[in-house]
């Protein structure tokens, strides 16, 4: 770890000035992923701002049935949250097939959603990385592909995102609010990630010095039967190879409406809106799902090492989905 | 042999580990927490390239950081008196034999500074084109030579066994069998992975060397770090009370204890050096990828008639280790024409090292799952087909087994499995969206005691006993059984007795490996037991002399070692389910049988027992340590890629033993524990996995892509 | 970069000088001798390291020290004694089920597991919860198990870890 110096800012306009005029200052919140990637040197900020004291820690209800979480909501508290639980059950779900509940504990909203690849190359500083070192070319590409994306990669990155609570989030249509040295922005979490393109260094649209000071939820949708299903290398405690977060409204057989996203299959959480959109309308069987899953899958460009993640996806997002029917019965 | 006199029957009862309190409160001292004044802290280095010669190096900018002490390379650091041992000799040479050997360390006063200092240091290498991928159809695949520092003896495998078996005439009873089988089955690399890393804190003294360190036989370290730095043993004292698990790679690996010797000479000042987690995949052994041939030949009455096992495993070019992987091959059944063969691919890899069940590990996957294979195709229930081809002696030396209960195991295992109620139907059961079935497959593992045990016992008047040897305890058990085997042995109650353990300043101890250390330091401690009894008769007329009494004995000889084959033995029995959209497989229960000969503690020994199985399901379905064949390094080097079984993988496990004791292993009647367990357990579950779903896996580990519809 | 901090282990408060990049782990090990949690990764992906962080089970190896000035620290030392010298239930659990080998994870499970207790009767649901809506939590094996996975076991001690930590939760 290189060495650095701790401040503590008094509000979160300075600490946003902080950052913003200092080139190799880091905000720190949780900490979980960042000192991680300090250890490795694969972050080497000069400077943290300390920022889980300054923003809200709290989950305040707005007029309309909203849900205000602050930055700083430890995982932990979001996922036990009894409004988050009882109307966006998928939220806690996904939340609580992260990590474990000692890191759950000190992560915060704001940390899980701007945490960095897990890809093995990235976090090896001996090997190319175009993410961690522009132009140094993609080591994962023709190297170990298990994790890999197979949705929106490029050839400059392969890696994927490895959040499951932003999964549920862009899946429930979920808003970041961001305060930075202009003025406070709104960015739907669906737009917050970036794909890798030929800019893989930038996993979100985030400018240098923006903070995210909370997210919202907009009121949960007319949707009464929701789930998250991680399917990973072992039973907890592990990366998603393929993850669904789904909600689904069906009345007399047909879709009314359906919300789907993906985790660990691209560099963001991956909104299924081609299987939404062939979904809607669409009778809610088997055969439906199947090619709603197919026509999202579509676009994907496995590598030799996670082609089956394209069957592994398909066939999770139509058993999630038949669940779904069957809870409802 | 005699038998321990069992007057208060410590032996047999599940007394609590006698180390537990500590172990509870974290208050167990382990290597890196040992107080020692002044400490500073090594930080490695790691060579980037899998073969070549470093050509520069820059340490400018670390030397000039604030509490940075010494940069070790190859340039400077201290001559070694064993130069042509490359994983020991450390830093002799400007040569690199693989990706992430050490090539210096960078020496502070605090670990933080340290660690970034070592990121400073720069080296310029000429590197030669690398070859680090194993395959059977390699056309320089070679027979195994001895490697000095391996093993339990000298012999081509790591166990002191020849490379080839060759009886009767395979080829043509393969051809003239009436069911046959030619099966390919692989197992990859896999890591060890104790919980407590590879740790060395070292000081010298007036030219003499301390050593706390991890280790699995501190008498064996202080030979290894003696030899390497030319020093006579007596000036090496090691001290390791208590190890955070080893499974075989802190027995041979000592390169970080040298260095940390080294580094502790140049700056005059005691050393602390733990290697990180990413640091273990290079540096610290691993079990070495194996591709398996299997040929099994029946007539029509489900008998073998020949059994075929070729295998071909990855080793170092630096240091060549082989493990015996089909050498259970030898024993396991009986047929009149059998066939072993070990090839080696030479790599720029990493040396290879023992892992929990070394060979058998690897090697009792192919033979078990090919068994069920066979099994299948004779039209037999896999438990009868295995009882068929019991045989009565060793097939291959002749000698009759010290004790041999393996289709008690099966039967009973059997029976408490429910077997009886088994369809052999593959995927022909299931519970929702899960394909349910069961597997089972046998384990052995020898039970060897291994040279180089003394222990000493000294008693005062008011009756307390100090039973002192350099054993070692890795969480196996041993100091506790230990105190009860000396308990009987002296006919007093536990409360009676204490032992040290892991101390080069008491008597020596052979390393705690190959299921030997209950075998080999029991009987020690049986010995002086006895000799105590008899001199405390025949002198002192069974008084205690005030000053006390002390007397030192070392292991008898057992001379049914060269009359029987001594090995344990059990049968496992594996129920999964298999999620048929996914792919994704849990194991519901996992039973073992064993017969391990006569139990010293039953708590500590069923925990060694549902280690080894649980870390075979491990091994089974989530272990894989990934080569990358353009750098040479194992790309998923901790513990969040390289996943070990976590709390929630974990379902029923229970293990059961037969309660017979072994007439001819040793005087406690034991045999070994500590690895049969994670033997078979792979196959297991593989054959279950087949058993519910139709597929059968021979390559591990199994993971869900392979059951993708 | 030094700074000085406070932090209250186990009931004692201490005064010292850390370097910013000093863990609380490594604060703990390396300069107050309290070498109760154990360094098994380093990175977050063991729990060998698990401390309660001002009541809450968190891993120290992440924490750096110096963003936790002034917090309450609890280690498997310091939960032996806190009431009066004797084990902790848990402790004596583990010990008569024989739920550890080597030793070096248990006083990260056993720290893991107090915060988990905690956090069951507080009533937060866990991934395998089949109603996330639920106030009450029942403790059975299946939950034990999930919310133990952070705290991983090389000894694989886990079919002794989760009965020796449900008789204690079902007390």
């Amino acid at each position: 770890m290189k060495p650095f110096r701790y401040e503590r800012a008094d509000d979160v306009s300075s600490a946003v000035t902080a950052v913003a005029e200092e080139p190799d200052a880091a905000f720190l919140a949780g900490g979980t992923n960042l000192v991680d990637l300090m250890r490795l040197e694969v972050a080497t900020p000069e400077v943290l701002i300390d920022v889980r004291r300054l923003t809200s820690d709290r989950i305040e209800e707005l007029p309309d049935g909203a849900l205000r979480i602050g930055a700083a909501v430890p995982n932990s508290d979001l996922a036990a949250d009894h409004r988050v639980r009882r109307r966006y059950p998928m939220l806690s779900q996904a939340i609580l097939s992260g990590a474990s509940g000692q890191l759950r504990n000190l992560a915060t909203t704001g940390g899980n959603l701007l945490q960095r690849t897990r890809c093995a190359y990235f976090q090896n500083v001996t090997t190319p990385c175009n993410k961690r070192q522009p132009g140094s070319g993609c080591s994962a590409l023709e190297g170990y592909q298990r994790d890999l994306a197979i949705l929106g990669s490029s050839p400059a990155c392969v890696a994927t995102h490895p959040s499951d609570m932003a999964v549920a989030l862009a899946a429930l249509d979920a808003v970041v609010t961001v305060r930075g040295p202009g003025a406070e922005r709104r960015i739907p979490v669906t737009e917050l990630h970036r794909l890798p393109g030929d800019a893989p260094e930038r996993d979100t649209v985030l400018e240098r010095g923006e903070l995210i000071t909370g997210v919202e939820l907009p009121p949960p949708p007319h949707l009464t039967a929701s789930r998250y299903r991680k399917v990973r290398d072992r039973a907890s405690f592990a990366f998603a190879l393929v993850s669904v977060a789904a909600a689904l409204d069906v009345a007399d057989g047909t879709v009314r409406d359906v919300r789907i996203a993906l985790g660990g299959v691209a560099h963001k959480p991956w909104r299924a809106t081609a299987a939404e959109t062939a979904l809607r309308g669409a009778p809610a069987t088997r055969e439906s799902f199947r090619g709603a899953a197919a026509a999202e899958l579509a676009p994907a460009r496995p590598l030799p090492g996670n082609a089956f993640k394209v069957p592994l996806a398909r066939n999770t997002i139509v058993s999630v989905l038949l669940e779904l029917v069957q809870e409802r019965r | 042999m005699s038998d321990v006199r069992a007057r208060p029957h410590a032996i047999g009862s599940p007394l609590d580990r006698i180390d537990g309190a500590q172990k509870v409160t974290g208050t167990a001292t382990y290597a890196f927490e040992w107080p020692v004044e002044h400490a500073v802290y090594l930080h490695p280095l790691q060579s980037t390239i899998a073969a070549g010669r470093i050509t520069a190096v820059d340490t400018e900018a670390a030397e000039a950081e604030p509490g940075v002490l010494a940069v070790l390379t190859h340039l400077n650091a201290p001559s070694l008196t064993r130069p042509d041992d490359p994983e020991l000799a450390v830093l002799q040479t400007d040569e690199v034999a693989w990706r992430g050997q050490f090539t210096g360390a960078v020496v502070a006063e605090t670990l933080e500074a340290a660690r970034a200092a070592a990121g400073l240091v720069r080296f310029a290498y000429a590197p030669r084109e690398h070859d680090v991928v194993l395959r059977a159809d390699r056309d320089d695949l070679q027979k195994p030579v001895h490697a000095a520092v391996f093993g339990m003896e000298a012999g081509e495998l790591q166990d002191g066994s020849p490379a080839d078996s060759m009886l009767g005439d395979v080829a043509r009873a393969l051809d003239s069998a009436q069911v046959r089988l030619d099966a390919t089955y692989a197992t990859p690399m896999y890591h060890n992975n104790p919980m407590e890393p590879h740790t060395a804190v070292v000081s010298w003294d007036d030219g003499a060397l301390t050593v706390y360190c991890s280790t699995q036989g501190s008498s064996f370290s202080r030979t290894l770090i003696a030899g390497v730095l030319g020093l006579p043993p007596e000036r090496v004292r090691v001290i390791s009370p208590h190890v955070g698990g080893g499974f075989g790679s802190k027995v041979f690996p000592h390169s970080y204890a040298v260095l940390a010797a080294m580094a502790a000479r140049t700056v005059r000042r005691p050393v602390k050096f733990a290697l990180t987690r990413q640091q273990m995949f290079a540096l610290v052994g691993y079990r070495p990828a194996s591709i398996q041939r299997i040929r099994l030949g029946a007539d029509g009455d489900g008998h073998l008639t020949a059994v075929s096992h070729e295998v071909a495993e990855q080793t170092a070019k630096a240091k060549g280790y082989a493990d015996q992987v089909a050498v259970c091959t030898r024993m396991m059944y009986a047929a009149p024409n059998r066939r072993t063969t070990h090839r080696l691919a030479p790599l720029d890899i990493p040396v290879p090292t023992i892992m929990r069940a070394p060979g058998e590990g690897q090697g009792m996957f192919a033979l078990e799952s090919a068994m069920d294979e066979m099994a299948l195709a004779c039209g037999m229930d896999p438990v009868e087909f295995r009882i068929r081809n019991e045989p009565e002696v060793h097939p291959e030396s002749g000698l009759p087994f010290s004790s041999r209960h393996l289709v008690a195991c099966l039967r009973e295992g059997a029976r408490r499995a429910g077997w009886e109620r088994r369809d052999p139907t593959p995927r022909a059961r299931r519970d929702g969206r899960w394909l349910l079935g069961s597997g089972v497959a046998a384990s052995t593992y020898p039970s060897p005691r291994l040279p180089g045990s003394s222990a000493s016992i000294g008693v005062t008047p008011d009756g307390h006993h100090r039973v002192l040897i350099a054993a070692a305890d890795l969480g196996t058990g041993a100091w506790t059984a230990l105190t009860q085997i000396a308990a009987d042995a002296l006919e007093v109650p536990v409360e009676q007795v204490e032992v040290r353990i892991g101390d080069t300043a008491l008597p020596p101890a052979s390393v705690a490996g190959f299921s030997s250390g209950i075998s080999s330091w029991g009987s020690a401690i049986c010995a002086a037991a006895m000799r105590l009894r008899e001199v405390l008769e025949s002198d002192h007329g069974g008084t205690v002399p005030a000053q006390g009494l002390e007397v030192t004995a070392d292991m008898p000889a057992n001379p049914d070692e060269d009359r029987y084959a001594m090995h344990s033995f059990g049968a496992q029995f594996a129920e999964v389910r298999v999620d048929q959209d996914t792919g994704e497989v849990r194991v519901a229960r996992l039973l073992g049988m064993f017969d391990v000969g006569r139990v010293i503690n039953p708590k500590t020994v069923r925990s060694q027992l549902i280690g080894g199985m649980t870390q075979g399901m491990s091994m089974a379905l989530y272990e894989h340590s990934v080569l990358d064949p353009r750098f040479g390094h194992v790309v998923n080097h901790d513990f969040a890629q390289y996943h070990i079984a976590a709390n929630a993988d974990v379902h029923a496990v229970e293990a059961h033993w037969v309660h017979e004791r072994d007439p001819h292993t040793n005087a406690m009647g034991a045999k070994g524990a500590g690895e049969v367990g994670i033997v078979g357990t792979a196959a297991a579950i593989a054959n279950a996995v087949y058993h519910a779903t139709g597929i059968r896996v021979r390559e591990l580990p199994i993971t869900l892509d392979k059951l993708l519809f | 970069m030094d700074v000085e901090i406070t932090l209250r282990v186990d009931g004692t408060e201490h005064r010292l000088i850390v370097d910013t990049r000093t863990t609380l782990l490594d604060a703990l090990r390396e300069r107050l001798g309290n070498t109760s949690p154990k360094k098994g990764c380093d990175h977050g992906q063991c729990g060998a390291c698990t401390l309660l962080i001002d009541g809450r089970r968190a891993l120290s190896c992440l924490a750096l020290a110096v963003a936790h000035q002034g917090a309450d620290l609890v280690t498997a030392a310091g939960l032996a004694d806190g009431d009066g010298g004797g084990l902790h239930p848990l402790q004596r659990s583990f010990i008569a089920h024989d739920a550890f080998q080597c030793g070096y994870c248990t006083p990260g499970q056993i720290v893991s597991a107090a915060g988990m207790l905690a956090e069951a009767e507080a009533g937060w649901p866990s991934a395998v919860s089949k109603d996330p809506g639920a106030t009450d939590v029942v403790l059975d094996d299946e939950e034990i198990a999930e919310r133990m996975s952070g705290n991983l076991c090389r000894c694989a001690a886990y079919a002794n870890i989760v009965p020796a930590i449900a008789e204690v939760a079902h007390r």
